[in-house]
């Protein structure tokens, strides 16, 4: 039984602030954020002064086009503290990225920001249903990570319980969950069917325990395996956004109407480009979002290429909130492969193999080379549900599910059944795609 | 009047088929008769063992993907058609045959098949109207 769904708006002033007096709050702290990138930043400053635009330009929103782009490469070009826009004594909190792929980047907050931080973790917590009387699992990493953090903030801003355990172990998380009570799991999405696996393994009814509401996010998921976990472990799943660059958790979140994710328009402001041209697309296009963050001190960022594919929808929303929607991302702009020059996300991949009945999301992507021809190989893992004692029909659910992703992403696909546990796991982000190709 | 078979999902790679032998063979588990099906990406192993759910226990603990399947073993007279003769009698009785494959054992001078049908119960109807020796399970685990 799905609990009622929350109809509480953490907080109503700004949440549902019409868009005429909300535009004007976004230019005016805009052109606040230029003026203090300008005069403490030099990154900033000697982008602008590259292309002659000072702040003063930037005269209503549509002129932050004009703006230039920041990129993942300028933060590392500015390790550590490039970007910082106060003192360090201002600073109160660092975090950082991986940095599996090079250096990491470091962000810093004030006081202040971790303030913004922690009310707008509890606006996407409220909206998803966590209530002062929740006990909050957090099953993220914490340490140089914003995820833990962010909703531990907000989890404790509503009064919640917050239970801090972080990432792996997970029969220790199991047996907390039992004991402890949790009714809001805070983690990856594939975290919580790693979870549900476990718990199966284990003999233990997920619908038994106490959990209620999920909170899934740091990597894109789909609808379908949001009904999975919704299934299989019992709880309404809802999905937040946020990237550390910008702030962490807490940028967007859904509503109960599940109708995309409000991103939080008094404090940053949504664009869509083309990923390949750099222009802004018109409202309702697919394509990259870029992120103006317009409140924070210590770490402001401009026009932030975030790499996630998304749209978004500036439809008035039935919960009262008239923050713009975005919808689920739907890959990473530099995830998307291109295979025979059509353009593939391994999320759409996902859709498919949980349509075809029982078939859980542990695959892997391998891209080769022969020639000059790209072959795209999916590999699935066999389990008792999809395991055919007649060669026929193993056969046949091979074929199927190869018709199935030709017809879904407009370009062939070998698939091929592998043993159980010969895809690597992971308790945090997956590697989903091995590209052969470059190397 | 049927047999348990297990069924084991195996990838083509080196070494598989040792590691399932070995683990029936380290806990005690006779293998009475086997086939593998395969294609160049997989196979699946059908067994035949003395212990069957502790084989699927066994197994399932190596990580294998198993299940268990029920088959029919039938006496073929062991001379010159003497499995054609079986073949149109079930082809008579409208029977489709999935796989067969043959046992190692002889049961009193005649040779015993091992077969999936589509529908086990005409199958067996049929062979027994025609008085043709359908073996129990016990008789084929300890033979």
């Amino acid at each position: 039984m799905k609990p009622s769904v929350s109809t509480k708006i953490w907080d109503r002033d700004n949440e549902c602030m019409p868009r005429e007096q909300l535009e004007i709050l976004q230019l005016e702290r805009l052109q606040q954020t230029l003026e203090r990138v300008n005069n403490h930043v030099p990154c900033y400053k000697n982008k602008f002064s590259a292309l002659q635009i000072s702040s003063k330009d930037v005269q209503s929103l549509d002129d932050l086009s004009k703006l230039p782009f920041t990129t993942k490469e300028d933060l590392r070009l500015n390790y550590p503290y490039g970007m910082f826009a106060v003192p360090m004594r201002d600073v109160v909190r660092i975090h950082s990225s991986s940095g599996t792929t090079g250096k990491p980047t470091v962000v810093g907050y004030t006081r202040n920001d971790l303030n913004t931080w922690t009310q707008l973790a509890a606006r996407f917590m409220t909206a998803a249903g966590v209530t002062p009387d929740d006990i909050v699992h957090i099953a993220f990493g914490y340490g140089l990570f914003t995820g833990a953090f962010g909703l531990h903030y907000g989890a404790e801003e509503i009064g919640a319980s917050v239970i801090p355990i972080s990432s792996g172990n997970t029969d220790k998380q199991i047996m907390i969950m039992q004991d402890y009570l949790s009714s809001a799991l805070v983690c990856t999405p594939s975290y919580a069917l790693t979870l549900a696996d476990r718990m199966e393994k284990q003999g233990i009814d997920p619908h038994r325990l106490s959990l209620k509401v999920g909170l899934f996010g740091g990597e894109p998921w789909s609808e379908a395996m949001r009904c999975e976990i919704e299934k299989r472990l019992g709880v309404v799943a809802t999905d937040n956004y946020g990237l550390s660059e910008v702030m962490g958790p807490g940028i967007a979140g859904e509503c109960q109407y599940q109708c995309g994710m409000h991103i939080f328009e008094d404090h940053f402001i949504a664009e869509i480009i083309d990923p390949e041209t750099g222009e802004v697309l018109p409202s309702g296009s697919v394509g990259e979002l870029v992120l103006t963050s317009i409140t924070k001190e210590a770490f402001p960022i401009i026009r932030y290429r975030t790499r996630d594919i998304t749209r978004l929808d500036y439809g008035p929303c039935a919960c009262g909130r008239t923050h713009v929607r975005m919808m689920k991302t739907m890959g990473r702009s530099d995830d998307m492969l291109i295979i025979k020059g059509v353009n593939v996300f391994p999320t759409q991949i996902e859709e498919v193999l949980f349509q075809v009945e029982g078939c859980e999301p542990h695959y892997q992507l391998i891209v080769e080379r022969s020639g000059t021809m790209d072959t795209l190989e999916v590999q699935v893992e066999v389990n008792e549900r999809i395991f055919f004692d007649e060669m026929r029909k193993q056969r046949a659910f091979v074929d199927k599910l190869e018709k199935r992703l030709l017809s879904v992403l407009g370009v062939g696909a070998k698939v091929k059944l592998v043993e159980p546990s010969t895809i690597i796991r992971h308790e945090g982000k997956a590697k989903r795609v091995i590209d052969k190709r470059n190397s | 009047m049927t047999v348990e078979q297990i069924s084991v999902f195996i990838e083509n790679k080196s070494g598989r088929l040792a590691e399932v032998t070995q683990a029936l063979g380290d806990n005690g588990i006779n293998i009475r008769t086997l086939s593998l099906a395969d294609t160049s990406d997989f196979g699946i192993l059908r067994l035949i063992v003395d212990k069957t759910d502790l084989a699927k226990d066994v197994l399932k603990k190596h990580g294998f993907t198993v299940s268990k399947t029920t088959v029919v073993a039938v006496e073929v007279p062991d001379h010159p058609a003497g499995l054609a003769s079986i073949l149109k009698i079930l082809d008579t009785g409208k029977v489709n045959v999935e796989y067969m494959y043959a046992f190692v054992e002889r049961c009193g001078g005649n040779a015993v098949i091992i077969f999936r049908f589509d529908d086990h119960k005409t199958a067996i109807d049929t062979l027994l109207k025609n008085k043709v020796n359908v073996l129990q399970g016990e008789r084929v685990y300890n033979m």
